[in-house]
């Protein structure tokens, strides 16, 4: 087989509870800025959006009402993401860009739910009670704001983003797979250019239902992912994601600055009946990313879910070169855009020259100096799927 | 060694092994004799009640039942079948341990109704709120509904049983969703990265939720009686498609890899394209321009000019547009070649198995290539002169057929083709 192409990440978008684009997130993870709500849904500890108006990257009040939050969180961070690769607008590039975006389910009616559930609960429900309630009640778009794959319609409707669509589901794998696969696409020359990405919105009831069922959310008080061994748990967080990647001869010939290069993703689904399944995945994959251990950089999208944290924790320790970064302290947990979120992060530090400081009160995590040229990322789901990434700067 | 390769110098990507669950019937046999012998799957709803609603019948799949009941265990139940038989078909691997990854097409996952009254029931407090209800959420005793409503709980499920490699990848393009799976096997195949991959495809929705938010963007046939009538492609008085339920697998190898171990080679999957259509969520752009790319995009994959396609195995859907814009793009990329071109619509007998549709389409084409017979479009009693497609009408009809084109045209602007032929090009 051929060497595979060198593919640049040319383009970042990042709308998160801490704000919008690349400076904002600079400096608010430079003050060490977190924006947590630990009232509005209490018990349960969120990061919600931070105020914006969408208007900017969707300008037509009619997209935005066929709209839910995270449609809307991804639909405008993707804009983000091709204003920032020089190619917003530009028919003859998206017109054959590719798109793969991971995604869950958008928010539902909780009105309609609640009313339904209730009323069943009490023993007022008749047979065809459940369809008359629905059928009455749910706004026909509904479905449209709540469809997987419609994040990336709209994408293709407010961007033009015309080349190929693809929308992977299943939790924070989705998005490790979604960037596996433009990778290897591109370095292969079967792609040229796509946009990859994810969005999540944190503030939702509906959503919590699951994560309760498994007693995943973080309660109470909000504290930094490595500060959770008494209270584990994730907190659901607010981001969107989306990063723009070429083969370096497309963003040469369009004279594309890269902001660094993605070299290398690779994914696994351990056994985790087996205790320290997770630990051994990531073990098996490092030394596929070809780094060095000392003075090197990691991020990882560690939820603060047990035993997986704890069990990535065990591969770290066996790694104590690091400097390490969870972004799950900050941004809190963005599933299907935790992923995206660390390549981001990645990017923009090699582009700024710097890795930003630590926030992290038990000293595990410890700050580095100079300009790091190699950062790891690394994704661990809560209950399943693994995987890893090597950002690096361009020579 | 040189390994056969495609006229682009790619390795050629064959089919070795089929399985196929719809409203016909488990298995090849049973699908291929009842669709050619022109029968429909379509019948009145029985899972739930169907008091006020608009649309009361589905293409279900009621001879297969999971327990408790869920719209994703019984995708996961149909998956599993459709799978066991392609695998024993194909011999690839050995049991519960397939060399290849997964890529499997399967609807949203979300907590169905059943299980969201379930916990509603255990809440003690009247007129519960949402922080209530969450209470009970995470009281211990529905751990159970975590493992199964997450997004990727399927694939988990598959993966484990067939013991497929790396992390398997679970994908919607809505109705294009089959073809997507397959694609994406298709290019793991091409770039060296496996020589073997297992494309799955199912959907099990037939629920009162989704039967109601599809209802309520009038895209269901409301023609509920006899409701075997209700799908008809193609044919004047079409007023919407029929959901159904249903499962493909497909095995997909390199060829050399496939002839070193002396598989017999169902088929090849010579091309595959997509292209998105930006016109509107559930609209298909008027000019019919996106889906002509896709077409176009798919000959070009295949290196095929288009007097080389000899069936269109259509996407068909039975609602006024779709079938009308397919019409449109067609003509548009086959010119006078278009009433050359034997056209038929599987979703007349089975209804729309929406996420499996690709998947359960390439089945039928491939069965098509290997019976060289197309099955017919039924109910096709008054053709929509609109649509002046050589549609085989409602019985099957033998022909030469060396070269199929799948379609799938789907919600959110996701068009995809596959061209499905005998022997490698």
């Amino acid at each position: 087989m051929a060497e595979p192409k060198e593919v640049w990440i040319t383009g970042i978008g990042l709308l998160s509870s801490l704000g919008e684009g690349l400076d904002a997130h600079w400096e608010a993870l430079g003050a060490k800025r977190v924006n947590v709500d630990e009232t509005k849904l209490a018990p349960y500890v969120i990061h919600p959006i931070a105020p914006i108006s969408f208007d900017a990257q969707i300008p037509k009040k009619g997209d935005q009402r066929q709209m839910e939050t995270w449609q809307r969180i991804g639909t405008y961070a993707a804009g983000l993401a091709l204003d920032s690769a020089g190619v917003k607008g530009n028919q003859d590039v998206l017109s054959r860009m590719d798109m793969i975006i991971a995604a869950g389910g958008g928010e539902r009616d909780l009105k309609v739910d609640l009313a339904i559930m209730n009323a069943d609960a009490q023993g007022n429900s008749q047979p065809g009670f459940l369809n008359e309630k629905l059928m009455n009640e749910l706004r026909p778009t509904l479905f449209l704001a709540q469809l997987s794959n419609l994040l990336a319609g709209n994408i293709a409707i407010v961007h033009g983003v015309c080349g190929t669509s693809r929308t992977f589901m299943g939790e924070e794998a989705s998005s490790i797979d979604a960037a596996r696969i433009a990778v290897a696409r591109i370095g292969a020359g079967q792609s040229d250019i796509a946009l990859v990405g994810a969005a999540h919105n944190g503030d939702r009831g509906d959503l919590l239902m699951l994560y309760q069922f498994g007693n995943f959310s973080l309660k109470g008080q909000y504290a930094p992912v490595w500060a959770r061994k008494d209270s584990p748990g994730f907190a659901l967080g607010s981001v969107g994601a989306f990063l723009v990647m070429e083969s370096r001869e497309h963003a040469e010939a369009r004279g594309a600055k890269p902001y660094a290069k993605l070299t290398k993703v690779v994914a696994d689904l351990a056994k985790r009946k087996q205790p320290g399944a997770v630990t051994k995945s990531l073990e098996a994959m490092w030394p596929q990313l070809g780094v060095s251990d000392d003075d090197g950089v990691l991020i990882t999208g560690a939820t603060g879910a047990e035993p997986a944290t704890s069990e990535e924790r065990a591969f770290l320790g066996e790694h104590p070169g690091l400097a390490v970064r969870a972004n799950g302290t900050t941004f809190g947990h963005t599933v299907e855009a935790q992923f995206p979120l660390g390549l981001a992060l990645a990017a923009l530090s090699i582009s700024r020259g710097a890795l930003y400081p630590a926030n992290d009160p038990t000293g595990f995590e410890v700050e580095k100096t100079g300009a790091p040229t190699q950062i790891v990322v690394t994704g661990v789901g809560h209950w399943q799927g693994e995987g890893m990434a090597l950002v690096e700067a361009v020579k | 060694m040189t390994a056969p390769r495609d006229k682009f110098g790619r390795p050629i990507v064959v089919v070795t092994g089929m399985g196929i669950v719809t409203s016909l019937g488990a298995g090849k046999t049973d699908n291929w004799n009842r669709l050619t012998a022109g029968e429909s799957g379509i019948k009145t709803v029985t899972r739930f009640p169907i008091d006020g609603m608009k649309t009361t019948m589905a293409g279900a799949v009621d001879f297969v039942t999971v327990e408790p009941f869920s719209s994703t265990s019984l995708s996961e139940r149909l998956a599993v079948i459709a799978t066991e038989e392609a695998l024993e078909q194909s011999g690839v691997g050995t049991r519960g341990d397939f060399p290849g990854p997964m890529f499997l097409a399967v609807a949203p996952v979300e907590t169905e109704w059943p299980q969201r009254l379930e916990v509603a029931r255990s809440v003690e407090k009247r007129d519960f709120g949402i922080i209530d209800y969450l209470a009970a959420c995470g009281n211990g005793q529905f751990t159970h509904y975590h493992r199964r409503f997450t997004f990727g709980s399927v694939a988990l499920h598959l993966a484990d049983t067939f013991g497929t490699k790396g992390s398997p990848i679970s994908l919607s393009t809505a109705c294009a969703s089959g073809a997507t799976a397959i694609q994406l096997g298709v290019e793991a195949i091409r770039r060296g990265e496996a020589d073997a991959a297992l494309c799955i495809a199912t959907d099990g929705s037939v629920n009162p939720e989704a039967m109601v938010r599809f209802s309520l963007l009038s895209a269901l046939s409301t023609q509920n009686d006899p409701p075997q009538g209700a799908s008809k492609p193609f044919s004047k008085n079409r007023d919407g498609f029929v959901m159904a339920e249903g499962a493909g697998a497909l095995v997909l190898e390199s060829y050399d890899a496939a002839m070193a171990r002396g598989a017999r080679i169902l088929g090849v999957v010579a091309g595959c394209g997509e292209l998105t259509d930006s016109f509107h969520r559930t609209r298909s752009s008027p000019d019919g321009k996106p889906a002509i790319g896709c077409v176009r995009k798919t000959l070009a994959d295949a290196g095929m000019e288009p007097g080389q396609i000899d069936h269109i195995n259509a996407h068909g859907t039975s609602t006024p547009e779709n079938d009308k814009m397919e019409y449109l793009a067609t003509s548009a990329v086959f010119g006078d070649h278009t009433p050359n071109i034997p056209v038929s619509s599987n979703k007349s007998a089975v209804g729309h198995t929406i996420s499996a549709a690709g998947a359960v389409e390439a089945i039928y084409s491939l069965l098509t290539l290997e019976h060289q017979r197309i099955p017919p479009t039924i109910n096709y009693e008054v053709p929509d002169p609109a649509i002046p497609f050589d549609v085989v009408g409602n019985k099957a009809r033998d022909a030469r057929v060396t070269a199929v084109m799948s379609n799938s045209f789907g919600f959110g602007g996701q068009n995809a083709s596959l061209i499905l032929t005998r022997e490698p090009a």
